[in-house]
């Protein structure tokens, strides 16, 4: 059994990532979409942990921003959903096109 | 010496009352700001008195010429090590003279409008603007610097302006004080560069520094002042003949006269104070001020000066005879009398006997100030009584007026120059003075002193003769007490003003001046005025045809003294014709499309470009999703193949 190095990390990264932004684009539910960017979030996670890791095996700065990343997602997680709720209340639907009306 | 304190609180005590009454009159006091207006202006006047009396008969004198003092002084801005603004007090004989003047006139028309100006609805702020207008004259008076002097300057146009549209609903007062305004700041443009130009070439502010720089033959300032001409004349004659023409606006000369008798919408005993007595002298204050400077350094301006009075005393007086509401024809006497002061003073030379001008034209400024208030408050009392200021509908009010009547006459007499009453002692130096330096200005003098009786006494006949007067409805008299005591008491100072020995009191060198009295010499005045005053009293003191007759005679040149010799409208042909259309309307078209065409370009051009772009703001939230990542994507590639 092969042990997983730098390289596995990375493209399971790039392939969250792209998960992420295929989904981001293309569902039409809000909460998906933010479901969506958590993936990105943490596809980048991901990297950060790994070239950490591979890298700079002494150092801690990865960790950090790692942990950084996290609360942020979770801060951007509660306003984003306070949005979707108050978006469904006044228009009984959580589909990305009727926040539309909120242009200019 | 002077005491700084007293002198000081002269002008800051109706300062004090401007504030006091113009922050919360309307609150707390209505119908008592009047009382409190005149209880400080009685404080003033008596500290005035009180410094008039120690400065001439104290300390005033020392080796047997009256001297300048400056009893408080501080620097308020400074500009560079030798030139700064500062602000003081100056106490010297003119300016002592018009403290005493400005507080007593001040003082009787505060106590006048207590009975004239009862029931206004804006009787505290009336107050207020009495009180700011006395403060700033008494500050213009003390000035000790010219630049203070100009601050004050316009601190009095101010004043005159609210008070002038006092009666802000109605139009013609709201355009009178704009005229006064907008004509009496075009003079004091002329006053700020002559004063940059005065100070420029001494490098001082101080009337004390600067004249003394500017009269020292061979002075340094004089030498390096001599170099600089504009247009072939020097700028020294350049600099006081504009601050001459500040004056001259202010003291409504000859062409800059025309806000004068439109300024007669204001309330009448605010025309007694500041357009007969303080203000309007305030030109012939600024010549005698730096009179030394005109004399010695600049005599052409001087000359020029005796002409501008010369001819605005002739001419105000012609059309003073031809106008029907009695205040213009005070508004015009007035401007008649100032041009007496003027011309004295451009007769006059520097020093010693020479100097009789410049004493008679502060004389005459003293009685003036007395017999012409005097004459606006009782017109006040008239038009107070008949409601009206026009002399059809007056006639025959000397039973019904009598205090009114006593008092208007006697100031008629004195400024128809009888003797022995004030008029008759200033006028007839002022005669003497033109007589030994100008004859052409003497006959011009002479001739306007007959036509003063005249025009006098034909109000003074078309007032309280003419015909009888009928009185119907309810009449409430003179106004009792208030209104009369003011008109006592200035009576009592046209009738014994002259006998104040005033050439030993204010000279123009500061040395006692012995006036020469000649009876010979007053013959022709006196018996032109007794002329002028028995025509009037032929033509105007029964009702006849007589007058309609002669000004039917007199033709074109009635007309054109009835038109005040169409000055206004050559003002207006000038202003409207010429200017607007050759500068107003080029530079409005300039505006309209260039200035404003610039403008709205620039706007279109943001209008269209947003127009394009806005798009781009969908509202789509995966749209701006594939803009960021292509922009992500864009800038990776640049960053990693490009740099």
């Amino acid at each position: 059994m092969m042990e997983p190095g730098l390289y596995h990390i990375l493209f399971i990264s790039a392939a969250l990532f792209f998960i992420g932004i295929y989904g981001f684009f293309t569902r039409r539910n809000l909460i998906t979409m933010l479901m969506s960017t958590e993936l990105i979030l943490n596809s980048v996670n991901l990297n950060f942990i790994a070239f950490n890791k591979y890298l700079w095996p002494g150092k801690m700065d990865g960790l950090f921003f790692t942990v950084f990343v996290i609360a942020i997602a979770a801060a951007e997680a509660a306003v984003g959903i306070a949005i979707i709720i108050n978006l469904y209340r006044s228009h009984q639907s959580i589909d990305v096109a009727s926040a539309e009306d909120l242009k200019y | 010496m002077p005491n700084a304190i007293n002198i000081a609180l002269i002008p800051l005590l109706p300062f004090a009352g401007f504030l006091l009454l113009g922050l919360f009159g309307k609150k707390f006091f209505g119908k008592t700001a009047g009382l409190i207006g005149t209880a400080l202006l009685l404080v003033s006047c008596l500290l005035a008195f009180q410094t008039a009396y120690e400065y001439f008969f104290v300390y005033g004198k020392v080796n047997g010429a009256y001297q300048q003092f400056v009893p408080l002084q501080f620097v308020w801005l400074q500009f560079s090590q030798s030139l700064s603004i500062d602000m003081g007090l100056m106490i010297d004989p003119i300016s002592v003279v018009m403290l005493v003047v400005v507080t007593f006139v001040s003082l009787m028309v505060h106590i006048y409008s207590l009975g004239y100006m009862k029931g206004e609805t804006r009787f505290p702020v009336y107050y207020a603007f009495l009180g700011l207008f006395s403060f700033s004259m008494l500050g213009l008076v003390l000035a000790s610097n010219i630049f203070q002097i100009y601050i004050f300057w316009e601190l009095v146009g101010v004043s005159s302006f609210l008070l002038i549209g006092f009666y802000y609903e109605k139009p013609s007062a709201v355009a009178a004080s704009k005229k006064a305004f907008i004509v009496t700041r075009f003079a004091d443009f002329g006053f700020l560069i002559g004063i940059l130009i005065l100070s420029y070439c001494s490098n001082t502010l101080s009337f004390t520094e600067l004249i003394q720089r500017l009269t020292t033959p061979g002075s340094a300032e004089l030498q390096t002042a001599a170099g600089y001409s504009f247009l072939g004349i020097s700028a020294l004659t350049w600099g006081a003949a504009l601050v001459f023409i500040g004056g001259a606006g202010k003291s409504a000369m000859f062409p800059l006269h025309i806000w004068l008798p439109d300024a007669m919408e204001g309330p009448t005993p605010v025309s007694a104070l500041i357009h007969a007595a303080t203000m309007v002298v305030a030109g012939v204050y600024l010549v005698a001020r730096l009179f030394p400077v005109f004399a010695i350094t600049t005599p052409e301006v001087l000359e020029g000066i005796g002409w501008v009075g010369a001819v605005s005393a002739i001419i105000a007086a012609v059309i003073a005879c031809t106008q029907t509401d009695i205040k213009r024809v005070l508004a015009y006497s007035t401007m008649s009398q100032i041009g007496y002061m003027m011309f004295a003073l451009g007769v006059s030379k520097y020093g010693g006997e020479e100097g009789l001008g410049y004493t008679a034209s502060i004389f005459h400024l003293f009685t003036h100030a007395m017999f012409k208030a005097l004459l606006f408050l009782g017109a006040g009392s008239v038009i107070h009584y008949v409601h009206s200021n026009e002399m059809k509908d007056m006639g025959g009010l000397r039973k019904f007026l009598p205090v009114t009547h006593i008092t208007f006459l006697i100031a008629c007499l004195a400024i128809a120059g009888v003797p022995p009453l004030a008029g008759f002692f200033s006028k007839e130096e002022i005669l003497l003075a033109a007589y030994q330096h100008n004859q052409a200005i003497y006959y011009i003098a002479l001739i306007t002193s007959g036509i003063t009786a005249f025009y006098m006494f034909r109000l003074y006949f078309n007032i309280f003769w003419s015909k009888p007067h009928h009185p119907h409805g309810e009449h409430h008299g003179e106004g009792g007490f208030v209104m009369t005591l003011p008109l006592v008491l200035l009576a009592l100072g046209a009738l014994f003003a002259g006998f104040i020995p005033f050439g030993t009191l204010v000279s123009s060198d500061g040395k006692p001046l012995e006036s020469h009295f000649h009876l010979s010499f007053s013959i022709a005045p006196v018996a032109l005025g007794l002329a002028g005053i028995f025509t009037a009293m032929a033509l105007y003191k029964s009702q006849n045809e007589k007058p309609a007759r002669i000004s039917a005679t007199m033709g074109g040149l009635y007309t054109a003294a009835y038109h005040k010799f169409y000055i206004d409208e050559l003002y207006l042909f000038i202003t409207k014709k010429i200017l607007f259309n050759l500068v107003g309307r080029p530079a409005a078209w300039f505006d309209r499309n260039v200035v404003d065409g610039l403008v709205n370009v620039t706007g279109n051009i943001t209008l269209t470009v947003s127009e394009g772009i806005k798009k781009m703001q969908s509202g789509k939230v995966q749209q701006y999703g594939i803009y960021v990542l292509s922009a992500v994507i864009v800038l990776s590639v640049l960053f990693i193949y490009v740099w």
